[in-house]
């Protein structure tokens, strides 16, 4: 019997090695004859379980749904999309061995995601040796910084929110903070950015601490920021549910200075868990929480009113979120530098994604270049606060 | 220190040792009477949390609270009838790594049924941002309602043990399974029985400690390591012993804070100081090697 095992197993061994040869020659000829009528197979990784479900589920809901729409457009150049999505339940390790098996196997033109900054980290290096596009979901700076020839992203930088967040607290004259930020790789990017850019606006972060991002109840390190009366606002970098916690926790010890949280706070689910304590958190976001106020001749008004329509009525009563918005901006992104390209080239894709300029999506207006991945400015930020448990403008 | 910030840490431990000692209890409970661990016992705290945050928008938060724990308790009997009861003398590993299957298994069937939501109860008393003002430390009302649920509980419990005849047999069996049976104790009975009482008692855990830490699928794990480690403390199979070991825990968590010590470092924690305990004092802080002989609830 284990010999009987072991003969089957050399020849499927051998039997593999030979296809692989076989496809390495005869591939370049085939995809030639066969590119128009093919669909054009993309990859996603997303973390649609696990601890950063509330990124991956909008993302991933997104894609399918923009995915759907293209191909009953007739796709496009006339190939539909092929999208496949992989759960990597925000475990890097899971994210990797999907990336290898979408790269080697399936021969994705791209892969979407991942939807967190740790696992886009470890791709970088993967897609940029296999060259594949890679068009990220995670917010955090050094997934395009420094700049990787295949790695782009859509959310937008963390930098950015972190000088938005200073610049609001020079207006507030506050100049003493504390940061609380948790141990992801969104939360280490963004705790890294507060203390890079806080001298530039004369601020200084007395306390600083990290907590795990499972933690339930931050009671203790909050008290221990109640007892420094020298500070004067919390900064707190994180994903959720540590975010409502935070807040929670604040206001039971009968806190009153103000909170501030990254952009990651734009999703309603976290007023939801946060309730009454959710009152008067101060954060940045991008337009698509402020799409019915914003003025007519806005070049975002269009694409942000329509997708929230749609995406509302599809997975109703899920409400959009700026995180489903990253997915959509990935999946526009490519499609529009497919479509530009005029073929689903790997190279000619990518270059076109480079080029691209003007382009509207839910996260900003998107100006990339050979030395900016991301494409976004500052004004891609606006701030926002939480009044009677509704998404509002912070300056009206 | 301030006294201020003093009891603002002390409750902070006290809130967190409290459960942990809730979830020792429970694994005490079933190791008493099967010589096992049961890994799953996290996911019974986690189910109690989840089926009272589901009932709790049909029914009144009490009555949504009791069948939580009645239904958590039935599907701990069920568990325990299902995949221990009919193995004929099975090892002790064999049995353990059945448990750690029934916890993967329940956490998916959970995530299937409730999705990956973090839920929370609401508060008992008051809301999200009341809190009360003791000894200058601010504590939410919700952290009283853990710590006296969670005594009365074990003032409970070992009224039950000491008391009733129900308790007197399980403790037979836990000291003499051969004896006991001989005397007419159906030891096969009292394993269900103790399965369905550390289902209740991490379901009611579970639905205390809700409104302050939510509830999600995943919850379990966390909790079952930090119940173990404190099981282990205290000297395994011996529950007042473990309320100690638990608060213990918790405390030392939270002063860990107050001394600069990152939060992020918390589990490690106390998983140094289990393998510190299995190292040196392996029967535990209060246990010796003759008492661990002799089995106590």
């Amino acid at each position: 019997m284990k010999s009987f095992m072991k003969n089957v197993l050399a020849m499927l061994a051998c039997s593999g090695l030979a296809l692989t040869m076989l496809a390495g020659c005869s591939a370049p000829d085939e995809t030639k004859k066969e590119e128009v009528k093919q669909a054009i197979k993309v990859g996603a990784i997303l973390a649609e379980t696990g601890g950063a479900s509330f990124l991956g589920g909008p993302e991933a809901r997104s894609m399918r749904m923009m995915v759907e729409q293209i191909n009953a457009a007739g796709g496009v150049n006339g190939q539909p999309i092929e999208l496949i999505i992989k759960d990597s339940a925000a475990s890097p390790d899971k994210a990797i061995s999907f990336a290898k098996q979408l790269i080697e196997e399936e021969q994705v033109l791209a892969i979407l995601g991942p939807s967190t900054s740790g696992e886009s980290m470890q791709l970088k290096s993967i897609c940029e040796q296999a060259e594949t596009i890679l068009i990220s979901c995670g917010a955090a700076e050094v997934i395009v910084n420094p700049v990787a020839k295949w790695v782009f992203k859509t959310p937008q930088t963390d930098s950015f929110a972190a000088m938005h967040i200073f610049a609001e607290m020079n207006k507030m004259g506050i100049d003493k903070i504390a940061v609380l930020s948790g141990n992801t790789g969104f939360g280490k990017a963004g705790r890294g950015q507060l203390q890079k850019i806080a001298p530039d606006f004369k601020i200084t972060i007395l306390e600083d601490e990290v907590y795990d991002k499972k933690s339930t109840d931050l009671s203790a390190v909050v008290a221990k920021i109640n007892a420094n009366k020298d500070v004067q606002a919390v900064i707190n970098w994180s994903i959720v549910p540590a975010q409502a916690i935070v807040a929670k926790n604040m206001r039971q010890a009968g806190m009153t200075i103000p909170l501030f949280q990254s952009h990651g706070f734009g999703n309603v689910k976290y007023i939801e868990a946060a309730g009454e304590a959710a009152e008067g958190i101060i954060f940045p976001s991008g337009r698509l929480l402020a799409a019915d106020i914003l003025a007519d001749d806005n070049v975002q008004k269009a694409t942000l009113v329509k997708y929230i329509a749609d995406y509302e009525s599809k997975y109703a009563p899920e409400q959009a979120s700026t995180f489903g918005g990253h997915g959509f901006d990935a999946i526009m992104i490519l499609a529009k530098a497919i479509e530009n390209a005029g073929s689903s080239d790997k190279a000619k894709v990518r270059d076109a994604i480079e080029n691209l300029q003007g382009f509207p999506g839910t996260g900003g207006v998107f100006n990339f270049s050979a030395t900016d991945h991301n494409g976004l400015a500052m004004d891609a930020f606006v701030m926002m606060t939480v009044k009677d448990g509704k998404f509002v403008l912070y300056h009206q | 220190m301030t006294l201020e910030l003093f009891t603002q840490y002390l409750f902070a431990g006290i809130t967190y040792g409290i459960i942990y000692a809730i979830v020792a209890i429970g694994f005490n409970i079933i190791y008493n009477t099967t010589g096992i661990i049961n890994f799953a016992q996290g996911e019974f705290v986690m189910l109690g949390g989840m089926i009272a945050i589901s009932l709790n928008g049909l029914v009144p938060l009490p009555v949504a609270i009791t069948i939580a724990v009645i239904l958590t308790m039935l599907i701990g009997g069920l568990i325990e009838i299902i995949f221990i009861r009919w193995l004929r003398s099975p090892s002790v590993l064999r049995l353990i790594i059945i448990t750690i299957g029934l916890s993967i298994l329940i956490r998916e069937i959970a995530l299937h049924i409730w999705g990956d939501t973090v839920r929370a109860l609401p508060y008992f008393t008051g809301n999200v941002i009341s809190s009360l003002n003791i000894l200058g430390a601010h504590i939410s009302p919700q952290v009283l309602w853990v710590i006296g649920v969670c005594s009365v509980m074990v003032v409970l419990l070992s009224l039950f043990f000491h008391f009733t005849s129900l308790g007197k047999e399980m403790q037979a069996c836990a000291s003499n399974r051969i004896a006991a049976t001989l005397c007419g104790i159906n030891a096969k009975n009292m394993v269900t029985f103790s399965f369905m009482l550390s289902a209740a008692i991490g379901a009611l855990a579970g639905c205390v400690v809700s409104p302050i830490t939510s509830s999600q699928y995943d919850m379990g794990t966390g909790l079952a390591i930090k119940g173990f480690t404190v099981a282990v403390l205290g000297g395994l199979g011996n529950s007042m012993a473990a309320v100690v070991a638990g608060i213990l825990l918790g405390i030392l968590e939270a002063f860990s804070i107050a001394i600069g010590f990152p939060l992020a470092f918390q589990d490690a924690i106390s998983i140094s100081i289990l393998l510190v305990i299995l190292f040196i004092r392996p029967n535990g802080l209060f246990g010796s090697a003759v008492s661990a002989g002799l089995k106590d609830f």
